[in-house]
């Protein structure tokens, strides 16, 4: 540390002038870049404040001129909207479900994998590996037809089971990663004392693996929010959450900007709480290593 | 010792089964119910061979989206990536590096529907509308390129003024030392440029001149007299006037002041017409078509650096900190520049972080399919296609091929079993060491 200060105490007053330009320039530039990164949510959000006659003949930016006419009747309307705010329920009773499963049954897996001794343990491994990258789309056609078999096609109960198949690769990765962090000798006390395996599970893994649990929570909770194309073809107009119910009006651009720019934005504004409250474990699940 | 490993075995199994269960039928089975399927035809009646893989590489649309895919793949990672890097890197210099990173990041929560309700409103054609577009007509205007624009003018009836396919001319050619007056209407009234000032009579002309007023002969409240200048009708400026001889060539050409006036200079003998060009009526520069055939690959992928950057920054940075930092101070005590440092130290120390996210973003860049269903308007639909909307589309949406919609399934697989191997080998090295 001194020998730094000692270099610092070297430089001369050019250096220090280019230094403080240049600290003033990438400040310049991050700034720059922050509000182009900006405009397009703002944009959104100022236009689901106006009506559609003004988002027809003029930009959203005329609100700084002419503020008045801000409004919240497209909220109002969005709200009083019974397609809408059904789907905005069957969201969350696709998204909750599928996150408390994904996440059980990829603890459950991931302790084994992580702690238990069994035979073909690595090769199961590396099929969950391998499944990681998987696409979607090779499973859209044969569950839509087993979906339907089953009589579930077009429930929200066919979207769940889709998300919790293709949610668990990265669940049991994931988990099983960090539960092997947790120190051998915890659980080997555990043994002694005579606990079988599900109460090491309860009551020493899970306690541990939390922060692991909610970074897994929150990825899979954003991603099922998020999902537009799983519901697309698994929903029908009662069981569609509200991405697919916002798509549906999208043919028209113009003259549902009203229902467009509210609706994206009350479809934000779930993942945005859930990303700031968050967003450390958010940033660890990625870390940890996504291939979704 | 066989009794205690078959209860080790069916703990295991009691732990693994709902995963198992889950995994074996509702993603192992449908890959293989997929490949099989693929080589059946659209009913799924007739076993088929290697057909639909051919008609995928030889059907236009299918072929559009293959190429499309191409683009993506080679474009998007690179431009997320380097951005990512470059991001990462210079927010270490900020003091605010924290909201920085929030605010790059925050795309990445929301859904790929809300980003691409957006970026098609803010690449909406109209400048009025599309903030894009609205920011390059001001550009365009600050830098000159404004030529006045008075879209809709048309001459007013009876004042001996003809309009030939945009073109407002004199009805009869004057000759040097006369006037020729165009009184127009038609206009908005905010097309009117707020420089123009009250329109007045030109000068009368010189012997090599021919001269004359350009005005909006509309008083606001009704009153003046038709093809007069009246107080309150507004003069034209930056009209272009030529003055064209009977053989077509433009002998003189000019454009009119704030009040509408204009001299054409250095005349002949012989008569001329007296035009105002079309380019005067025109509505002007009006940006660009982002959403056209021609650019809407380029505005999806835009909206995706938007959201996937972060992803980029956000790992990068991450690896960035974990990265020893005496060796750069080292390098820089040594006399190396920054570039130096970077290009020699820091960039191969990173190398493995910048792998994963290539690795990730190219799988994710593969299966796009949201953004590419959303933006596009109806039009620009076929041009905008990929592998993962075409799958849809053939088999979803109107299409019911299921046997070419299986085959499309099984080349996104076929795509992405390079990052799988890839994942393996890195687990088999992390288990070594």
């Amino acid at each position: 540390m001194s020998d730094l200060t000692i270099v610092r105490g070297k430089q001369t007053a050019a250096q220090k002038i280019l230094a403080f330009f240049g600290k003033g320039f990438v400040n310049f530039l991050l700034v720059f870049v922050a509000i182009f990164w900006l405009v397009p949510s703002v944009g959104l959000f100022i236009s689901s404040l106006r009506t559609v006659g003004d988002s027809a003949s003029t930009g959203w930016w005329t609100v700084f001129t002419t503020p008045a006419q801000l409004t919240v009747d497209n909220y109002v309307n969005l709200l009083s909207n019974t397609a809408i705010t059904g789907s905005f329920w069957n969201t969350i009773m696709i998204a909750v479900p599928t996150t408390v499963l994904v996440v059980v049954i990829g603890a459950l897996a991931g302790y084994a994998f992580a702690w238990l001794q069994f035979p073909g343990r690595d090769w199961l491994l590396i099929v969950v590996i391998v499944l990681l990258a998987v696409p979607i789309q090779v499973a859209l056609i044969p569950l839509a037809r087993m979906f339907g078999a089953l009589g579930i096609f077009g429930s929200v109960l066919s979207v769940i089971l889709f998300h919790i198949a293709f949610g668990l690769p990265f669940a049991i990765f994931l988990l099983r990663n960090f539960f092997m962090q947790v120190p051998a000798e915890l659980l080997e006390a555990a043994r002694i004392d005579g606990a079988s395996d599900w109460r090491i599970f309860v009551q020493v893994i899970l306690p541990l693996g939390g922060p692991a649990i909610a970074s897994l929570a929150i990825f899979q909770f954003l991603w099922t929010w998020n999902d537009m194309l799983v519901a697309l073809i698994f929903t029908n107009s009662g069981s569609q959450p509200l991405t697919v119910a916002i798509q549906s009006q999208l043919r028209q651009f113009g003259s549902n900007i009203d229902v467009l720019s509210s609706g994206a934005f009350l479809s934000m504004i779930v993942p945005l709480i859930v990303f700031f409250a968050f967003q450390r474990y958010f940033v660890q699940a990625l870390l940890a290593g996504s291939q979704k | 010792m066989g009794a205690s490993r078959r209860r080790m075995f069916l703990i295991a199994l009691g732990f693994l089964a709902p995963a198992l269960v889950l995994l074996a039928g509702l993603v192992l089975y449908p890959i293989l119910y997929t490949v099989v399927r693929s080589f059946f035809s659209a009913e799924g009646g007739a076993f088929v061979g290697w057909d639909n893989y051919v008609t995928m590489f030889t059907n236009d649309s299918t072929f559009t989206a293959i190429r499309n895919n191409v683009i993506w793949v080679l474009v998007a990672p690179v431009a997320c990536t380097v951005l990512g890097l470059l991001f990462a890197v210079l927010l270490e210099k900020i003091k605010w590096s924290t909201a920085f990173k929030l605010i790059i990041f925050m795309p990445m929560a929301i859904s790929m529907l809300a980003a691409g309700v957006i970026f098609r409103g803010m690449f909406q054609e109209s400048p009025n509308l599309g903030v894009v577009n609205a920011a390059a007509v001001a550009v365009n205007s600050a830098f000159g390129g404004g030529d006045a624009a008075y879209p809709g003018a048309t001459p007013r009836g009876d004042s001996g003024l003809i309009d030939d396919s945009g073109i407002l001319a004199g009805e009869t050619a004057v000759t040097a030392g006369s006037e020729q007056n165009f009184p127009l209407v038609g206009l908005r009234a905010d097309d009117v440029p707020t420089s123009a000032a009250q329109a007045e009579d030109a000068a009368s002309a010189g012997a090599d001149q021919i001269t004359g007023t350009v005005w909006l002969d509309v008083v606001v409240g009704g009153d003046g007299t038709v093809g007069q200048i009246d107080d309150g009708k507004s003069g034209l400026p930056g009209i272009k006037i030529d003055a064209v001889a009977a053989d077509g060539t433009i002998a003189s050409t000019t454009k009119t002041d704030a009040a509408g006036r204009y001299v054409l200079d250095d005349l002949g003998k012989e008569a001329y017409r007296i035009a105002l060009p079309a380019s005067n009526f025109d509505e002007g520069y009006q940006g660009v078509s982002w959403l056209s055939s021609g650019l809407i690959t380029a505005v999806i992928i835009l909206s995706y650096i938007w959201i996937w950057a972060g992803f980029a920054m956000v790992m990068i940075a991450s690896g960035l900190s974990a990265i020893d930092r005496s060796l750069q101070e080292a390098a820089r005590m040594d006399g190396a520049n920054e570039w130096k440092v970077f290009s020699r130290i820091t960039a191969p120390l990173l190398s493995p972080v910048l792998i994963v996210v290539f690795v990730t973003l190219i799988i994710n860049v593969l299966k796009i399919f949201d953004l590419v269903y959303v933006i596009p308007p109806g039009s620009s639909k076929p041009a905008a296609n990929v592998i993962a909307v075409e799958m849809w589309t053939v088999s979803f949406g109107g299409g019911s091929n299921q046997g070419l919609g299986s085959a499309l399934a099984i080349l996104l697989l076929i795509l992405v079993l390079p990052s799988m191997i890839i994942n393996v080998r890195k687990f088999r090295e992390e288990r070594k060491s």
